[in-house]
């Protein structure tokens, strides 16, 4: 798993979470917050689907680490790698 | 006492055979059923009623994603109804506005699919999901519609088994004449067909209907009737002062003249034909009319062997000192029962008799049970009339609430 494969990962799940935004020009660096509508109940959307899909656990006091796309795949690539 | 008077200025529906008042019409004069076979969680096929909108008429994809079916269904309702109305909603004062919504039951839906889904986890609940607890509160589906709206007001469901759609515009009648809000939004909604559990709860009491043409399955009155069929819709109406109506130069589609709402206090399903009888002749006293005054009985019947007969022994009752025969129709032998929207959308059903002078029929009647055989029932064809003034629609529930709305002819 690379980051790049993480990102793709998380950028499929939120593109069922939040099905009416468009997802081609979100900047990895950038706070999801800050370009796309999604409130906390969407992020633990995320969370639960991560735990779904995939198996992976994000305990509360790591959901900072899921601001952006960047951050997400610097703190899931390591978790995905681990199972793998 | 003299009421201020309460009238109907827009009507958005959904139902198993139309999404607007004109196809659900259209279909009840023609003798469309939307009824068709699905497939139930863990028994199969069976007959059922759904509903084909789009949600996405009016609702965002992660609306839809986060909310409910009985929510989805009551924001198309409810739009649908603001624009039939005129009402330029916008510049409404929102706070004024109230929402008021007739429910059998909420949550069953949503709590089913989550045990469904933990079931695929080996029932660890850390996969249940954070949405349980909105989506099943019981005023969801209204909250839903305020959420959509943005309407500020009250806005909350009202819990009445079988006879909720009526409780919307009783509720909304009363609210208004109490000056709570200045525009009701009000009706009955239900997703009942999503959940495994209302089939399975009415097959165990030998109260779900079967057939091999769907179509069928619904057949009030009919003597090889054999249960219910579980549909889903909504039918919701502006209602206003009217007052306000004409002053804004409103269509106005008939005029709530009365209604009653009473309990059996006799037993948990069964329905009684006594208390029905007394709902129908209180409501004809709130409306200040007598039975002659009716032209249509819309009836509640919902083609189970034993309710069926109850209920035409609480309109021969009710009826007996009537000098000609009323016209009696029921528009579930079209849809099957849609629950908490029974009584709003079968109400909408007669509404457009005012104007064109035709009952809708019951359908399905090959051979009328004698037991059913009242006078004045309308069967498989629609009958022209000459005079439609009033509409009773009668929705009764269990645990025994009854519920009658008379709506007449709007006059000056």
């Amino acid at each position: 798993m690379t980051k790049d494969e993480c990102r793709k990962l998380v950028i499929d799940i939120i593109s069922d979470i939040a099905p009416d935004e468009d997802l081609t020009t979100v900047k990895p660096e950038v706070r999801l917050r800050d370009q796309l509508q999604l409130d906390s109940m969407d992020f633990l959307d995320i969370v639960m689907e991560l735990r779904k899909r995939h198996g992976i656990e994000v305990p509360e006091a790591d959901y900072t680490q899921l601001a952006s796309l960047d951050s997400c795949a610097d703190y899931l690539t390591p978790k995905f790698q681990a199972k793998a | 006492m003299k009421h201020t008077r309460i009238v109907i200025t827009g009507i958005g529906l959904t139902a198993p055979n139309g999404n607007s008042l004109a196809e659900f019409r259209h279909s009840l004069l023609h003798g469309v059923s939307g009824i068709t076979m699905t497939e139930v969680r863990y028994m199969g096929q069976w007959p059922a009623g759904l509903c084909k909108f789009d949600p996405l008429k009016h609702q965002k994809k992660k609306d839809v994603r986060i909310g409910t079916r009985a929510g989805s269904i009551s924001i198309y309702c409810a739009r649908e109804a603001l624009a039939d109305s005129g009402i330029n909603f916008e510049t409404r004062d929102k706070s004024r506005v109230g929402v008021y919504l007739g429910i059998t039951e909420h949550g069953n839906v949503e709590t089913e699919n989550e045990v469904y889904n933990i079931s695929k986890f080996n029932y660890d609940t850390k996969f249940w999901t954070h949405h349980h607890n909105p989506r099943t509160v019981a005023n969801s589906p209204a909250g839903e519609v305020s959420l959509n709206l943005g309407s500020t007001g009250p806005a909350y469901t009202i819990g009445a088994a079988c006879a909720a759609g009526n409780m919307g515009l009783i509720h909304a009648a009363q609210m208004l004449r109490l000056g709570e809000v200045d525009l009701a939004i009000a009706g009955g909604v239900s997703e009942s067909p999503q959940t495994f559990g209302i089939f399975a709860g009415f097959k165990s009491q030998n109260a779900l209907a079967s057939h091999a043409d769907p179509t069928k399955a619904s057949r009030p009155f009919d003597k090889a009737r054999n249960g219910i069929v579980i549909s889903e819709g909504g039918c919701i109406y502006t209602i206003e002062r009217l007052e306000d109506a004409q002053a804004r130069g409103a269509k106005i589609y008939g005029e709530i003249a009365g209604y009653c709402v009473n309990s059996d206090a006799t037993d948990y399903v069964l329905p009684n034909p006594e208390r029905q009888a007394q709902c129908v002749e209180k409501a004809l006293v709130n409306a200040g009319m007598t039975v002659d005054d009716i032209d249509i009985v819309n009836t509640h019947a919902t083609s189970t062997p034993q309710g069926d007969i109850q209920e035409c022994e609480a309109i021969r009752a009710a009826f007996s000192k009537r000098r000609e025969p009323v016209a009696i129709n029921n528009t579930k032998s079209f849809i099957g029962h849609a629950m908490g929207a029974a009584g709003a959308l079968e109400l909408a059903g007669n509404i457009p008799s005012f104007d064109d002078l035709i009952v809708h029929p019951t359908i399905n009647v090959d051979e009328l049970d004698p037991q059913c055989d009242i006078p004045g029932l309308v069967i498989n064809q629609p009958r022209a009339v000459k005079r439609v003034d009033a509409i009773l629609n009668n929705s009764f529930g269990m645990l025994g609430i009854n519920s009658t709305l008379i709506i007449k002819r709007f006059r000056t």
